[in-house]
């Protein structure tokens, strides 16, 4: 089955410029289809994350084109060649490693180094290329140290400094930041995202972290058990998940099911007009589209239901309720933090936001 | 041609790799072949099968006889070595002393150190203490020198085991002698057991010590040792390999504890006695 | 958490047999070398003459430099086999692996004697080999100096030690997270360069020890030199053994003895040393 993933206006802007062109690539280990027929563009100069729960094959894509797997059947293209037939070390692609993978006999210059000796390059040129490298990810004053001697976040950065020296067109980034603790992670994404901008290579990251995936990306590739599940902007996908799974792993949602009969949807407690063909239907509603309405008035489009708090989770500048509404259908409802709620109250949402998805 | 160069096939190295194979066998399989040899050992090719000289050897007392003192050997050696290798693996994990660093090194040095060290050390030893040279002898040089290898294995085991659980043993109540009954001890069952084959192994095969340690009866190895200076018959062919279908039956038990000590989580290492194959 | 009772139990057993049956017998065999013999018996007379006389022998240097010889041959020797046959089943064996690396290691555990036994059936001139030799008429006569000869220790010491320089560089290669390797080629590097780079390097620890196994339990065997060795294969630890036994000179003996431990403590520490250096955790 090969999802064919939906077309938003990113996509063909990535074709006019596609740097890299997955065509149908699939991957099988022994009975298991890892990965089922991928066709992914990625445009020069984009940063575009491959999302997805471990085993959806994020990784597997990753190595196809760095080229540590063969594929079973397709083809990848990187600037008008073949890539799946060269060998790891012709391809213009490097690769950050999810656990850096520094050679842990050499000093992080060395380290950095190393793609350029193996290359010949003229000696002179190395020195000055490998400080240029290591002074972009602020790792100058620790060129001597072996890895062993650095901490995680500087051998992140030594491994960026690695793979960058080489002047890849691609730059792939196999969860680099997963081994991070959280402030430091934080602060990663933003140098590294400023970084992107700055040397401008065209980044492939991959994580299985949504927020991540939202912060840094321009488009993000959600993969699931192998198959594409949608490729859109961060924006897009977010506003409009085209399935339940995209709507349920990119940010909180209620999934509402039910039915569309009659040009009226009806999910459980909650009826509103809509018009379509009489049949089931899934609905995506995000927690922040519902509010609370204190005064009971409506807006056009607007659908009010009554529902009860069971419970409350204070976050900060908002707040997370868990409502129900009739016949035990759950919902959940951020609302701007305004202090301990208990009863019933009207919430209202607009019909427009109430997504319909795929399941 | 998508290169997977550092795992893929590499037929070049493939040949050199059955070649040392070939290198490492040969000997067994020549040995073996020519103990069912009629015209005894020598020439090419071997052309009359016989099991002439396994009937003479099953005849041949003294090499039972030496056998029987082997055994006896390898298995006292066994429980010495494992007795205090098993002490001192427990005093390097857990206790400190002063000259644990050089204790540590001398219990291992036999481990290294070539036989014949040993072996003369131990002699003036006997000498110096008046000792008749005797098996007893023979079984303090293996005892004591095995103790290297009960140590590496044990102490290996300690360092794998969760300290937790005897913590949470002198939490519910256990005695410290009880917790060393009770998980300690069941904790390192497959080291013990593993460590003991390898002793016993190492013991039956001994020959560098033993050389200079040895009374009157013969180990095994020596026994052969002493018909080799005499020459060399297809019966010594014979006894070898009994000797290598032993250590191979040994080995094959080995393995069955190893992949089970692998295998094994940590939350489970009671494996039921009854159970080893 | 231990109690001071519980360490001390533990403790002093190994301590006193330790000391007992190990430290004292080989400080008695420096004692002894320290000792003089006078018509046929051990005096107590402390001096330095057998020191002297292993200094100023040239015969017991030479036997020294042609053991090392042979000690550093065998080891040559079973690297060339065993690295490759490492390398083999480390990165190149697929699912044949485990059966493999169990293949190497049961001549392990077969006898010493039973395989230096073995080649001294198929060195002899009536052995083995002579007989294949003249079975495919490339010889009329049998060859005599296949046996009995430095070559054949060599051979049948390179025989024993290959398992045992196989194991730690096995190991070393085994433990090289597969990560390096493809993060080196994703640099660039081709094959023979991986290797050279990064295998090779993060390969040391275990090559020292399988260097210092093969080169030291060689240097102190007496054994294969008087199975196949013959007079031209002698080395320092039969030397050792025939002042110990026919010679009877045992102070001359330990002090060789002592010759012999200090070297191979001094290579341990040696390879301990190198070895801190290519450890990089």
């Amino acid at each position: 089955m090969s999802a064919s993933p939906t077309n938003p206006p990113e996509q063909s802007a990535a074709e006019v410029a596609a740097l890299l062109e997955i065509r149908n690539a699939a991957k099988r280990f022994g009975a298991v289809d890892v990965l089922k027929s991928i066709s992914l563009n990625i445009a020069s100069g984009e940063f575009l994350t491959l999302l997805g729960e471990s085993g959806s094959g994020k990784t597997t894509l990753l190595r196809l084109i760095a080229g540590f797997e063969p594929p079973t059947a397709g083809e990848i293209w990187m600037g008008g060649e073949r890539l799946d037939a060269l060998p790891p070390y012709k391809r213009r692609v490097n690769t950050v490693f999810q656990n850096y993978a520094l050679f842990p006999h050499l000093s992080a210059r060395d380290n950095v180094a190393y793609g350029l000796r193996v290359k010949n390059t003229p000696a002179s040129e190395i020195s000055g290329r490998v400080e240029e490298a290591l002074r972009m990810v602020k790792m100058q004053d620790f060129a001597t140290y072996r890895p062993s001697k650095l901490s995680g976040g500087q051998q992140q950065r030594v491994a960026l400094a690695r793979a960058l020296v080489n002047r890849p067109q691609l730059l792939l980034l196999d969860e680099p930041l997963s081994a991070l603790d959280a402030n430091l992670r934080k602060q990663m994404q933003s140098e590294l995202k400023s970084l992107q901008r700055e040397i401008g290579i065209t980044f492939l990251f991959v994580t299985h972290d949504q927020e991540e995936a939202m912060a840094l990306s321009d488009r993000i590739a959600l993969l699931r058990d192998g198959a594409l599940e949608q490729v859109a902007s961060p924006r897009e996908i977010y506003a409009h998940p085209a399935t339940a799974y995209t709507a349920q792993f990119i940010g909180q949602t209620n999934l509402l099911r039910g039915e569309i009969r009659g040009s009226m949807a009806t999910c459980d407690a909650l009826r509103w007009p809509l018009e379509g063909s009489d049949g089931p239907v899934t609905f995506s509603l995000r927690p922040e589209a519902i509010r609370l309405c204190a005064d009971g008035k409506l807006e056009t489009n607007e659908v009010k239901f009554r529902a009860a708090v069971r419970q409350q989770f204070y976050g900060g500048s908002s707040e997370l309720l868990e409502v129900e509404c009739g016949k035990g259908q759950v919902l959940r409802v951020r609302i701007p933090a305004r202090g301990p709620l208990t009863g019933e109250h009207d919430f209202v949402f607009s019909m427009a936001d109430a997504i319909r998805v795929r399941e | 041609m998508t290169a997977k160069p550092a795992t893929g096939r590499a037929p070049l190295l493939a040949i050199y790799a059955t070649l040392v194979f070939a290198f490492i066998y040969l000997p067994i399989v020549v040995l073996i072949l020519y103990s069912f040899n009629r015209d005894g050992v020598g020439g090419f090719p071997p052309r009359h099968f016989t099991w002439n000289w396994y009937s003479q050897l099953f005849a041949d007392s003294s090499i039972w006889d030496s056998v029987l003192s082997s055994l006896i050997v390898a298995a006292a050696s066994v429980v010495l070595a494992l007795t205090l290798g098993l002490l001192a693996a427990l005093a390097l994990d857990r206790a400190t002393f002063p000259g644990k660093i050089l204790f540590r090194r001398l219990v291992l040095l036999p481990l290294i150190l070539p036989g014949i060290i040993t072996g003369l050390s131990l002699l003036m030893f006997a000498v110096f203490a008046g000792v008749h040279l005797s098996l007893l002898t023979v079984f303090l040089g293996h005892g004591t020198a095995l103790i290297s290898v009960a140590t590496t294995e044990l102490f290996a085991g300690l360092q794998k085991m969760d300290r937790a659980q005897e913590e949470a043993s002198l939490d519910l109540g256990a005695t410290p002698w009880q917790t060393f009954w009770r998980v300690t001890l069941p904790n390192l069952q497959l080291s013990l057991i593993a460590a003991g084959l390898l002793i016993f192994t190492l013991s039956m095969d001994e020959i560098a010590v033993t050389f200079f340690l040895i009374g009157r009866d013969n180990t095994l190895p020596l026994e052969i040792w002493g018909r080799l200076r005499r020459g060399i018959t297809p019966e010594i062919n014979a006894v070898s390999t009994l000797i290598f279908a032993v250590s191979v039956g040994l080995i094959v038990i080995w393995y069955h504890l190893r992949a089970r000590s692998l295998s094994g989580t940590s939350q489970e290492p009671l494996e039921q006695p009854g159970e080893f194959p | 958490m231990y109690s001071r009772a519980y360490k001390s139990l533990v403790a002093i057993p190994p301590l006193v047999w330790v000391g007992a049956f190990l430290l004292l017998p080989y400080a008695l065999m420096f004692v002894h070398s320290l000792w003089a013999v006078r018509e046929s018996a051990i005096v107590h007379r402390w001096n330095l003459d057998n020191y002297k006389t292993l200094f100023t022998n040239p015969l017991y240097a030479e036997v020294l430099f042609r053991t090392m010889r042979i000690a550093a041959s065998v080891t040559i020797c079973s690297i060339l086999l065993g690295y490759p046959l490492a390398y083999y089943l480390a990165f190149h064996a697929g699912r044949r692996k485990e059966l493999l690396y169990q293949l190497v290691i049961v001549p392990l555990w077969v006898s010493y004697l039973v395989r230096g036994y073995a080649w001294k059936t198929i060195l002899g001139s009536d052995g083995v080999l002579n007989g294949f030799l003249q079975y495919l008429h490339l010889t009329r006569e049998p060859v005599g100096f296949f046996l009995y000869s430095p070559f054949a220790v060599v051979l049948m010491l390179t025989h024993i030690y290959t398992p045992f320089v196989f194991l730690p560089i096995y190991a070393a290669l085994e433990h090289i997270p597969r990560p390096l390797i493809e993060a080196s080629q994703d640099l660039g590097a081709g094959s023979l360069q991986t290797f050279w780079r990064v295998i090779f390097p993060l390969s040391m620890p275990g090559l020292l020890a399988g260097v210092t196994f093969a080169f030291v339990l060689s240097l102190g065997d007496f054994l294969a030199p008087l199975l196949v060795g013959g007079p031209s294969g002698t080395m320092i630890a039969n030397v050792v053994q025939s002042l110990f036994g026919a010679a009877f000179d045992w102070p001359l003996g330990a002090a060789i003895s002592v010759g012999i431990l200090v070297i191979t403590i001094s290579l341990l520490f040696l390879s301990e040393f190198l070895e801190k250096r290519w450890v990089f955790k």
